[in-house]
């Protein structure tokens, strides 16, 4: 029998990591001083326009389980809120843009406020309960 | 209201093929076990009867990995309830991924590199890990940030 302190090693860095991993995916984490960045993005950089409250920009790629989910989830969100628009993009076919708002995995959505400044974003299945808050603290 | 689709081709895609989720998941279980056992034991045999599993999961589809013929044979008809599923390409790129290291270490045993055996196999092993115990989605963390290294 060999010795098991590379697998004791290998387990632990990956549990911890694990741990890790499923504490911070799909939480809404807000942007300090939204109002520190020069300027929104605007809807050619999206490719629609922004919502007369806010928008929500969605970053999938092909090989992204939980990102049909999150596409399913903030279409249901924004179903009734009509000043709310939801836009879904490939990052791959977009990586400037991703490079620029330094998305690093999908999904990634980014809250909008009616000036296509962040005031928000979550990496992985955003929690519903969070987007909806994040939507409502929304100044106009 | 406005749910606007600028992306056909990563997540609606109408010829996307749908698998039950909870295979790869079962899949992944059964794979940390083997590389587990590898790692220690530093099985040459172990490495290649898995990483034959990769490729047929990478090449033909994780639903027709051995691993998935086991969960339809012997899990499914015992569970019940809603049938949770997939898009088959983010499993099938994670199998890939797993072909990579599972021949990383295989030339590792073979060129008597215990050290190329053990760091390709301990990644292989991490993968498969956090996927069965965290639903850990290996595409989505790393196939932007290789499209954003390798297009400039």
């Amino acid at each position: 029998m060999r010795t098991l302190a590379p697998l004791a090693f290998v387990l632990a860095i990956s549990a911890a990591y694990g741990f890790w991993y499923r504490r911070t995916r799909g939480r809404v984490v807000a942007k300090k001083a939204p109002e520190s960045q020069p300027l929104g993005l605007t809807p050619a950089q999206i490719g629609v326009e922004l919502g007369t409250r806010g928008t929500l920009v969605q970053f999938s790629s092909a090989f992204c389980s939980p990102c049909r989910a999150t596409r399913a989830l903030l279409t249901d969100i924004t179903a009734d809120q009509p000043d709310i628009v939801h836009v879904d993009i490939d990052a791959e076919s977009h990586l400037e843009l991703v490079r620029k708002l330094d998305i690093r995995s999908t999904p990634t959505t980014l809250i909008l406020d009616r000036n296509g400044l962040e005031i928000g974003r979550a990496v992985g299945a955003p929690k519903r309960d969070q987007v909806i808050s994040a939507l409502a603290a929304i100044k106009l | 209201m406005a749910t606007i689709n600028r992306n056909l081709e990563a997540t609606e895609n109408k010829s996307a093929r749908l698998i039950d989720a909870r295979g790869p998941r079962f899949g992944a279980v059964i794979t940390t076990a083997v590389l587990a056992v590898a790692l220690v034991t530093h099985s040459a045999v172990l490495i290649g009867l898995q990483l034959l599993v990769f490729a047929t999961g990478a090449f033909l589809g994780p639903q027709k990995s051995p691993y998935a013929l086991i969960y339809k044979k012997f899990v499914k008809p015992r569970l019940s309830g809603d049938v949770p599923t997939e898009d088959v390409r983010p499993p099938q790129f994670a199998q890939k991924i797993g072909f990579l290291f599972a021949v990383t270490a295989l030339s590792g045993a073979i060129l008597s590199a215990p050290v190329l055996f053990a760091v390709a196999t301990s990644f292989a092993l991490a993968a498969a890990f956090l996927n069965a115990a965290f639903n850990f989605c290996l595409g989505c963390e790393l196939y932007l940030l290789i499209a954003r290294a390798t297009n400039r």
